[in-house]
């Protein structure tokens, strides 16, 4: 039978293992923009390996759409893994910093309310802004986002999401897709 | 030298593989790099980290300048700027090991956000260097899968971008 | 043992058996030339006119030989002038490995004399690309990159040399450790390490599945695509038609695939495929897919081609996988292991109905007689005067359909065109190459006039290497293709198509110290290619024919795979 996708446009998270050697985002995300789909975040740190980083990807599309593009990162020589992950069955977090106006005191313990209430942290104050931290999910950053904007956002930097999977499994796992995906990249 | 560039552009494809190429053209390598929307949905602030020269990095933020997507670039100063990161981890615990790990989490303020018989996935925001000291306490356990966001960073007091 | 880097550069060469380069000098990749002086008597250079036709010509020697090209060019200029061959190799899948040299260290990324991104340019259109920063680093690099061409879905690699790593005083340790053993072990057991890859054994029980759906068809097709030339895969495809007893579609790239004259062929498929093919594909139930990437010029519309039918990929790149059309089963693995695996499972099967319905679709090209020569009759010609193991290589358009619908290929390797990319200007280039590496076989290079003006520079090559290639120019006075569209399409609005200008080309021939001959009727065609055939030298045949002699049959883009344009 042939395989169904969903047509329906969402969110898809996409975990990449790669090699740490420069050009290595470049050459990922331009098979995004090769195909004119645009990154909704993007994160790239560290993983538990030293020389391999591990790049989180959102991107709004349909699933056919995200199988071929796991397929051709999956090509490129610097990428040992990749694995699609859904948000039902993956835990999903980013991190924010936002500086606020606070002129007066009143102002400045009601945004320290708010932080409270979302769980996030001041770390830094001056006469006449706050420093707020928060991490959770994407719409948790919006909306606290959306209540700190009537006291006046200076700035506001969010790392993109990055996601590991429920349970034990992990990015490392052996499927027979990955082993497909191997036959095309290389060896005899 | 680690440096540290914010830049603020305009939310579109092919940006960032654009910014990405001019770091490569010079084969930098990207230590880390963070992408989020900020609070306008068109525009996208990036978080850059290069371990290069001063020149180097001066010479990449005039090219960034010239780019119609690029709105602003900023190299941030060392000690001017508060740098966080988050990451997700999961490690190997036995019920023997969980009262040992739960208490690393505590003494870090990690949280837990997950939990199987066999592992624990532990989430953390705090400075680089806070992370990679939660990290090699966890080592002993088993890592078995990291994920870190890499770094984002804002000016300390009233300076913005 | 410590020798200098380039010396090591060209001892890696050795080591991959590689016995020709092609090239064009400059001042970065001058520490290499120099190096090569020293190895002239071991590694025979060839020097182009152009870098293009370096790549096209080490493309064609790969393609001819099945071995690894090499293409050396300078930085600048030298290398983006490379990139048009580079992104032919990539769509075609050829294994071929550039080389060229960037400025010094530190100049690197000030806009330096002759600097580019060449690594950045050719990312899209390589398998891998190396930018070498450190001498120590050479041997690992260079076996790497041939191993990473020649290995999966092979194809062109790019490396970068900094120019301070060739600098004369660099001084690295080598070790000679021969292909067959680092191809397999040295570097690319550390890639597999590192990526956890495995040889590529199919999927068994996949095998079975297919097995088990070749079973219960009645009117089984089979498409021989690119793969099985790329993968050399050409007996074993045989075996399997012939067990199966099924029609073969064979697609552009597949010429060579399965022989063109063989009983159960039905000729090429797709947009100029003919009648029996594509009928093939709206009424067989089963479609049997082999090292095909279904482009749009094969599968016209991915959502009505072959829709009635259950369609099997075999493929051994994951990617190729549901990227254009939907498939109901997939195996991945190497066209020839897969097939190997499959002719052990299988029977022999009787599909006489089928084949009788399908095959006498096929109608035999004749040329009929006409006083005005026609393409047909150039063609019939050529087939009938050279050897039948005559390598073909065309460049692209109406002669490149005409070309690949009158030659018969049996053997991969014997038709040289670029099927992907459709790079005008590729032929010559090709040929070039494919003469180096073929010196017993006879090349011919069919061109149009358009195409052969955009390279004919190469014919200085020609003659300095004393290459005997046959070059039969199809000259209409016009871009034929480009005006069969206008014709049929644009309403007759011919739009900077006709070609009505110089040079001559018998004389453009001459200047070049080669042979040639105007013919306008079948009998000096003849007369022509029996004297090229034994010229001993390169000899360009002008063919004078009608501007509005079309390529027939047409499907137009898009379209329905059986709704002919033009029957």
């Amino acid at each position: 039978m042939k395989r169904e996708f969903d047509s329906a446009k969402k969110l898809y998270t996409l975990s990449l293992l790669v090699k740490d050697i420069p050009g290595v985002v470049s050459q990922v995300s331009r098979l995004f923009s090769r195909k004119g789909y645009n990154i909704e975040s993007i994160a790239s740190g560290a993983s538990k390996e030293p020389g391999v980083t591990r790049i989180t990807i959102v991107i709004r599309g349909d699933e056919l759409m995200i199988d071929q593009i796991a397929a051709q990162c999956r090509k490129l020589l610097p990428v040992i893994a990749v694995k699609v992950l859904d948000n039902e069955s993956s835990i999903q977090r980013e991190f924010a910093l936002i500086k606020v106006k606070a002129k007066d005191l009143n102002t400045r313990s009601e945004i320290i309310q708010i932080a409270d209430i979302f769980r996030a942290n001041v770390i830094d104050v001056s006469r006449q802004t706050l420093t707020v931290a928060v991490f959770g999910g994407s719409d948790k950053t919006t909306a606290i986002l959306d209540l700190l904007k009537e006291f006046g956002i200076l700035e506001v930097v969010r790392t993109g999401t990055i996601a590991i999977e429920r349970g034990r499994s992990t990015i490392y796992d052996e499927t027979k897709l990955k082993e497909e995906y191997n036959y095309g990249k290389n060896v005899l | 030298m680690k440096q540290t560039i914010s830049v603020l552009v305009e939310n579109q494809a092919g940006v960032l593989s654009r910014i990405t190429g001019l770091f490569s053209r010079r084969a930098f390598n990207i230590e880390s790099l963070a992408v989020g929307v900020t609070d306008d949905p068109t525009i996208s602030r990036i978080t850059i980290i290069v371990d290069s020269g001063n020149s180097v990095v001066e010479q990449v933020e005039k090219q960034l300048n010239k780019l119609i997507e690029v709105i602003k670039v900023r190299t941030l100063e060392e000690n001017q700027f508060i740098g966080r990161e988050l990451v997700l981890v999961k490690v190997n615990a036995t019920p023997k090991t969980r009262p040992d790990i739960m208490t690393i989490c505590e003494l870090m303020g990690a949280k837990v956000s997950d939990i199987s018989p066999t592992s624990l996935t532990l989430e953390l925001s705090d400075t680089p260097d806070r992370i990679d000291t939660f990290e090699a306490m966890l080592r002993p356990f088993s890592i078995l899968e990291l994920a870190r966001t890499g770094v984002i960073a804002l000016q300390k007091g009233n300076g913005k971008i | 043992m410590k020798i200098r880097a380039t010396q090591a550069i060209m001892e890696c060469l050795l080591e991959q058996e590689v016995d020709t380069v092609f090239g064009y000098p400059g001042g970065t990749i001058l520490n290499v030339y120099d190096e090569l002086y020293n190895y002239k008597d071991k590694i025979k250079h060839i020097l182009t006119a152009h870098e293009q036709g370096a790549s096209h010509a080490a493309d064609g020697y790969a393609r001819s030989t099945g071995k690894v090209g090499v293409c050396f060019a300078t930085s600048g200029p030298g290398a983006t002038n490379l990139t048009t061959g580079i992104a032919t190799a990539y769509m075609d899948s050829s294994p071929v490995v550039f080389i060229t040299c960037n400025v010094t260290e530190p100049l690197l990324g000030k806009d330096s004399f002759q600097e580019v991104d060449i690594t950045g340019i050719a990312m899209p259109i390589t398998k891998a690309t190396y930018l070498v920063r450190d001498a120590q680093s050479i041997p690992g690099i260079m076996r790497q990159a041939f191993a990473v061409a020649a290995t999966g879905r092979p194809g062109p690699v790019l490396i970068d040399f900094l120019k301070n790593v060739t600098n004369p005083t660099e001084m690295i340790d080598y070790e000679f450790i021969p292909w067959y053993e680092n191809r397999t072990w040295g570097s690319v057991r550390e890639l597999s390490e590192s990526h956890g890859l495995k040889a590529p054994e199919p999927d068994h029980e996949d095998i079975d599945i297919l097995a088990e759906m070749i079973a219960q068809s009645q009117r089984p097709l089979l498409i021989c695509g690119g793969g099985v030339v790329r993968g050399r895969a050409d007996k074993e495809f045989r075996a399997f038609a012939e067990k199966l007893d099924a029609p073969v579609a064979i697609t552009l790239m597949g010429g060579g695939g399965f022989p063109g004259a063989h009983p159960l062929s039905t000729g090429m498929v797709g947009m100029h495929g003919s009648r029996a093919s594509n009928l093939a594909c709206n009424e067989c139930d089963l479609l049997i897919a082999v090292g095909c990437r279904f482009s749009d010029r094969v599968a016209l519309n991915p959502k009505t081609f072959a829709k009635q039918a259950k369609i099997v990929h075999i493929d051994i790149d994951r990617a190729e996988i549901d990227k254009n059309v939907l498939t109901d089963h997939h195996i991945v693995g190497s066209a020839r292991r897969v097939l190997e695996l499959l002719n052990e499972r299988i029977g022999q099967y009787d599909h006489t109905d089928w084949k009788e319905h399908i095959i006498p679709l096929r109608q035999p090209q004749v040329a009929e007689a006409s006083e005005t020569l026609t393409p047909k009759q150039v063609l019939e010609t050529i087939r009938r005067l050279a050897p039948q193991d005559t390598i073909v290589a065309t460049d692209v358009g109406q002669h490149q359909m005409w070309s690949i619908q009158y030659f018969h290929f049996d053997y991969p390797g014997q038709l040289l065109t670029s099927g992907g990319f459709g790079t005008m200007g590729f032929g010559l280039g090709a040929a070039i190459g494919a003469k180096c590496g073929n010196p017993d076989k006879v090349v011919v290079h069919t061109t149009g006039d358009g195409c052969f003006r955009m390279n004919c520079h190469e014919l200085a090559t020609v003659e300095h290497y004393g290459l005997p290639i046959i070059t039969v120019v199809f000259n209409n006075g016009t871009l034929g293709m480009v005006r069969q569209w206008q014709n049929l399409i644009y309403k007759k609005r011919f739009s900077e198509t006709t070609l009505d200008r110089g040079p001559d080309f018998v004389k453009l021939a001459e200047a070049y110290g080669l042979r040639g001959k105007r013919v306008t009727n079948l009998q000096e065609m003849e007369e022509a290619m029996e004297e090229a055939l034994c010229a001993g030298c390169g000899y360009v045949i002008d063919c004078v024919l009608d501007m509005d002699e079309m390529v027939r049959p047409m499907v137009p883009g898009g379209g329905n795979i059986t709704d002919f344009l033009l029957k």
